[in-house]
């Protein structure tokens, strides 16, 4: 099949950038939308032309790094599944598609499509850890976490911070991603130890970082190729208010 | 503890809570004016009146829930713009929905309205000749009646009225949902239901309220 791109070009953070039209063609319904960016890719050097500059590595969907909004939507039309891991046979001949890349205050655009995403490592930072001890490696079944939190956690646990979350948001806000990291480690006996401190360094660190608050649209969950659910930003609520309790 | 309500989250917590003070007001108020179909408005508003000292207290806080609410929403809706200073060429919206993005416009409506209402109402100074105060009733009582029905056989005050409270309703509709969110009182199960539950209180405040004028209009409610 044969695509015409929209395709948002800019050359460093201090360009404005704009919208490029590029043709894609001869492209399988069975290639990733990624290998379609390679194809054309491949076209644009032969060209003597810039590639587009985009993000990925796992192309597996689980590290988390390839980001573009596909027609308006982060990760593009399939649901719960990353830019890698959709295949072009979620569009058809002559359709046209816009590529753009996360667009937050926290996330500044460096070349074309790849945006800087260190504000979510100095959210973990902040707060996404624990206290263990030094020492002989403990017993690994020597604590017992009941099945329904241990499920909580790990459900909690599928975010890759992606921050498809934060790109789908009207406000810009990382609420989603902190109330992931939040509660994988509130839901868990060894993140007991922060839990106070952890939720409200979390939330500091999101405003320094320039993320917006939190309005429910629920933009986020929509959007979440993991299926990360909001119910987790009312377990931070939750937390947030138990840390008041001196 | 004011450290913690100055955060994003604690911001949140404070609009929710102000937000609920209002809604139970809203209800209230809603309960009080029924009162018109039984021909008990002018002895509700005395008695209201007869509690001053009471009554005076509920406005100072009622005044400074609302100052807080709209304050926080004006400041809330600031950072959040600028959180997000470009917008996408091409944006699908998934969730949100027209209540939910335009909060601080149907806020800042019904602050108007409410600032219409209480000159209108309260002050009585918008239609000085059918005032309450200018006409007493067979018992030597302000004529609450007469303001309110002669106001609302004029079309345009009950438009003003009735478009208003669906601009609250609209308000509503996302801020009683997102309130439970707020202050965690949300879970998978209970997403959905709360946010039919804030549709259908919605829907029920806006009939009541908006059933007052019409009925007025209709000639069903007469002085
Ligand atoms: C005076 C005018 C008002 C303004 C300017 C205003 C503004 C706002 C704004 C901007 C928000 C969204 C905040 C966010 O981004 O999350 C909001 C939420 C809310 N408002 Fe208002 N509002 C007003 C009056 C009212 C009234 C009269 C009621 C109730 C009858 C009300 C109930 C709520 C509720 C329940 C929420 C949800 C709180 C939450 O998200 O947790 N508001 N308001
Ligand atoms: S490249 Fe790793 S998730 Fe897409």
């Amino acid at each position: 099949m044969n695509l015409t791109l929209f395709v948002w070009r800019q050359k460093g953070p201090e360009d404005p950038g704009r919208l490029k039209q590029l043709e894609a063609r001869d492209i399988s319904p069975d290639m990733s939308f990624l290998e379609m960016l390679d194809l054309v890719n491949e076209d644009l050097i032969k060209q003597g032309r810039d590639p587009i500059v985009f993000d990925h590595d796992c192309r597996e969907g689980i590290c988390g790094t390839c980001s573009q909004v596909i027609n308006g939507v982060p990760h593009g039309p399939e649901e719960r599944t990353t830019v890698c891991q959709l295949h072009m046979r979620n569009f058809k001949d002559g359709d046209t598609i816009y590529i753009e890349p996360w667009k937050a205050k926290a996330f500044p655009v460096i070349k074309d499509l790849i945006v800087d995403r260190n504000a979510f490592e100095h959210i973990i930072q902040s707060g996404g850890y624990i206290s263990a001890h030094t020492g002989g490696v403990p017993d690994a079944n020597a604590i017992l976490i009941a099945k329904h939190d241990a499920d909580t956690a790990m459900d909690a646990a599928e975010c890759i911070g992606c921050g498809a979350c934060v790109a789908a948001c009207p406000n810009g806000s990382a609420m989603l991603f902190a109330a992931a990291k939040v509660t994988q480690f509130a839901v868990l006996p060894q993140g007991a130890v922060e839990a106070k401190k952890r939720v409200n360094s979390m939330i500091s660190s999101m405003k320094k970082e320039g993320f917006g608050n939190c309005s429910n649209h629920y933009e986020c969950q929509a959007v979440c190729p993991k299926g990360i659910k909001v119910s987790f930003i009312a377990k931070l609520n939750r937390e947030f208010i138990a840390s008041l309790k001196t | 503890m004011f450290k913690e309500f100055k955060t994003t989250v604690g911001k949140k917590l404070i609009m929710a809570l102000t937000g609920h003070l209002l809604i139970i007001f809203v209800i209230a108020h809603v309960i009080g004016n029924s009162t018109i179909y039984f021909g008990g408005l002018n002895s509700y508003a005395q008695h209201l009146h007869d509690l001053a000292p009471l009554v005076w207290t509920f406005r100072s806080v009622m005044l400074i829930t609302l100052l807080i609410h709209l304050l926080l929403g004006i400041q809330l809706t600031l950072e959040n713009r600028a959180s997000k200073p470009d917008t996408y060429a091409v944006k699908k919206s998934l969730r949100a929905t027209t209540a939910s993005r335009n909060m601080i416009w149907t806020g800042a409506l019904t602050g108007g309205f409410l600032l219409y209402h209480l000159l209108h109402f309260t002050f009585q100074v918008t239609n000085p000749d059918i005032s309450a105060r200018a006409n007493l009733d067979s018992l030597g009582r302000p004529d609450v009646m007469v303001m309110v029905v002669s106001s609302f056989q004029n079309i345009i005050i009950s438009l003003v009225y009735i478009v208003s409270m669906a601009v609250v309703a609209l308000h509503l509709v996302h801020g009683i949902q997102s309130s439970f969110q707020s202050l965690g009182l949300n879970n998978n199960k209970t997403l959905g239901i709360i946010q039919k539950a804030g549709l259908i209180v919605s829907i029920i405040l806006f009939a009541g309220y908006a059933l007052i004028p019409l009925s007025i209009l209709v000639g069903m409610v007469k002085g």
